[in-house]
């Protein structure tokens, strides 16, 4: 039995979680809900015959019952409203915003631990690409220290992320301590217009606690990367991890699965699959504890 | 012709210096060079991380003393120059500014990527906020049309920005080119207009005197070119150069000379000649603080440091990008051991 999924947002992030939604074998895709009946998003839902709300959560407020999980790929502020809503109603949040009420969730590093939040913050899409890294240097050494700088094509960076770009800078860097483990993060964000736009480029510079340990880290970092491509087949080491004494820089590429963006929005792609990845875990989980 | 008699020479020597100075510049250089251009007159002056606020990390390189600590000392020592500092959306953030301005910060540049000025509107507007002279700085200026830039300058001066800079971070602007791209934001803005220049081709001079010739009012440099690639427009240069040219710039040459020559050639870690590399950098248009950098790779993965730059070159590369040097001299290392063993 499959979980039924709504998604609030009917903008790209939306649009393309719809279509992974739908490839899933845990959840269906029931309901999008917008609030501009001309957008995008909500003529190709209604063209896929998923059903449409565009009056936004007072529509969903008003037949419940059509979804069990929630996306949110709205905005911040909006899913402050949202969280309060649908908690009250117990349905399951997947919180792609910055608001950041709930747990951070990076999949292959914490999924397991914060299922049980009635609302779970999927970070960034810097966040997503490069905290699994962060995490699999800091089981073999402690890191100390660890920055992230996440390279994207100028055209898939939405103006929510343009008019926002110190939460980026802030929410990544708080997830790189939090779920990756470092005792001090930073994250550093540049976007390029080169035409044709380059696929998302990540970099992990990380200083560890003690030398050494080379090959254990290399190994960890290698069996972290085929987990990740397990949801984002385009994740990928650009060479190997180099080091430096106590330091480490891996090097990384987000290339998408080419849903609703282009290819090389790797960095919204890598978001919207994680949040699927979070959203089946947490079906799987419901419909074995029904049966 | 009619001349505009005052312009504004701002010295980033404390700030794009400090790529030349890999960040390890101390309090007493900071105090020494600041009490020298605030004696000789300098209005604004700016210290910062040479990534601006925030730059201090492993991609760009930890700053030896913190920034903060940095603009305090500068501050303390000024009678009536003010310090500038730089903020780069994407690397420091709103708090980082803040912090800044209680250190004794009194002028913001905001930078961006000359076709991404749309990052910097918070900042932009904190800044003039805070009471702040705030400025909009397009980098990497040559790397998109005229056109572009005037909609990205727009934008800045929409935003609050009471000046809007081209900047040739890659030192790679020929004068006609400058002339172009100032007259172009004259026309199509209020505001005043600035050129921050590198001198990577020899015409940061030359450039600079096109940027005032075509309606530029605030013009950047640092004392013994001491900035990113073959560093700024110099500052004590353009001093005597304005002078003569019938401008009015407010700052004695004797002084600023004395403060060049002696404090900042002192700890010069090296003379800012024209090197191959930077050569390189103005002819392929490459951000000039990526040269230490690139140096350094180029060491460690045995290739021509030259091959890296006219790669990073043609892969358009932008200002930040430095862990993109270290990928490519991989790649040209692992071609090159490719080509050998075949």
């Amino acid at each position: 039995m499959k979980l039924k999924a709504g998604i609030i947002g009917s903008g790209n992030i939306g649009t393309d979680l719809m279509y992974k939604i739908e490839r899933s074998k845990y959840l269906e895709m029931s309901v999008m809900i917008g609030i501009d009946p001309d957008s995008d998003g909500l003529k190709r839902a209604k063209d896929r015959g998923v059903t449409v709300i565009d009056n936004g959560i007072e529509g969903f407020l008003k037949n419940p019952g059509l979804a069990d999980i929630l996306f949110d790929a709205t905005t911040a502020k909006a899913h402050y409203k949202h969280h309060e809503v649908l908690t009250k109603l117990n349905k399951k949040i997947v919180d792609l915003t910055p608001a950041a009420i709930g747990p951070f969730v990076v999949p292959p590093v914490n999924l397991k631990e914060e299922l049980d939040a009635p609302d779970v913050n999927m970070v960034t899409c810097g966040g997503q690409a490069t905290i699994p890294i962060v995490h699999a240097i800091h089981r073999v050494v402690p890191v100390e220290y660890a920055e992230i700088v996440a390279t994207v094509a100028s055209k898939s960076a939405g103006p929510g992320t343009r008019a926002n770009i110190d939460e980026f800078t802030r929410t990544t860097a708080r997830a790189i301590e939090k779920v990756g483990g470092a005792k001090k993060g930073k994250a550093i964000i540049i976007l390029n217009p080169a035409e044709p736009p380059i696929i998302m480029r990540d970099t992990i510079h990380a200083l560890v606690e003690e030398a050494g340990k080379e090959e254990e880290i290399i190994r960890s970092i290698k069996t972290m990367v085929e987990e990740v491509q397990t949801y984002v087949p385009g994740y990928r080491l650009r060479s190997e991890p180099m080091f430096d004494g106590k330091k480490v820089s891996v090097f990384l590429e987000v290339e998408g699965a080419g849903d609703y963006f282009p290819p090389y929005s790797g960095n919204l792609d890598i978001m919207t699959a994680s949040a699927v990845k979070v959203g089946e875990e947490l079906a799987k989980r419901q419909t074995s504890a029904i049966s | 012709m009619t001349i505009t008699a005052k312009i504004h020479l701002v010295d980033v020597t404390l700030r794009d210096g400090s790529h030349a100075m890999k960040h390890a510049f101390t309090i007493e250089q900071v105090k020494e060079v600041a009490k020298g251009l605030d004696e000789a007159g300098i209005e604004y002056f700016e210290v910062s991380h040479g990534d601006g606020l925030g730059g201090s990390s492993l991609q760009y390189g930890f700053s030896k003393v913190n920034e903060m600590e940095l603009i305090a000392a500068a501050a303390e020592v000024c009678k009536n120059a003010k310090v500038s500092v730089l903020l780069l959306p994407g690397i420091g953030v709103k708090e980082d500014l803040e912090e800044a301005v209680k250190a004794g910060a009194k002028m913001v540049r905001v930078a961006t990527h000359v076709t991404e000025a749309d990052v910097a509107k918070q900042h932009i507007e904190l800044g003039r906020k805070l009471g702040l002279k705030t400025v909009g700085f397009l980098m990497m200026a040559h790397m998109a049309p005229v056109e572009k830039l005037v909609e990205q300058a727009k934008l800045f001066e929409s935003y609050g920005a009471e000046i809007v800079y081209v900047t040739d971070s890659a030192g790679t602007l020929l004068p006609h080119e400058v002339k172009e791209r100032v007259s172009a934001l004259r026309e199509a803005l209020s505001c005043e207009i600035g050129f921050h220049g590198h001198n990577n081709l020899s015409l940061a001079m030359a450039n600079s005197i096109a940027a005032v010739e075509a309606g530029a009012t605030y013009i950047d440099g640092s004392l013994r070119c001491l900035g990113a690639g073959s560093g700024n427009t110099q500052t004590e240069v353009m001093v005597a150069v304005f002078e003569r040219l019938g401008y009015e710039t407010g700052i004695r040459l004797y002084p600023i000379m004395d403060v060049a020559n002696e404090v900042v050639a002192k700890f010069m870690p090296r003379p800012q000649e024209i090197t191959g590399s930077s050569l390189i950098m103005g002819y392929s248009g490459v951000y000039s603080s990526f040269l230490l950098h690139t140096q350094d790779a180029a060491k460690k993965f045995s290739v021509d440091e030259r091959d890296i730059l006219v790669e990073l070159g043609k892969r358009k590369a932008v200002g930040g990008q430095e862990d993109f040097i270290y990928d490519i001299a991989a790649q040209l290392a692992k071609k090159k051991t490719a080509e050998t063993i075949t």
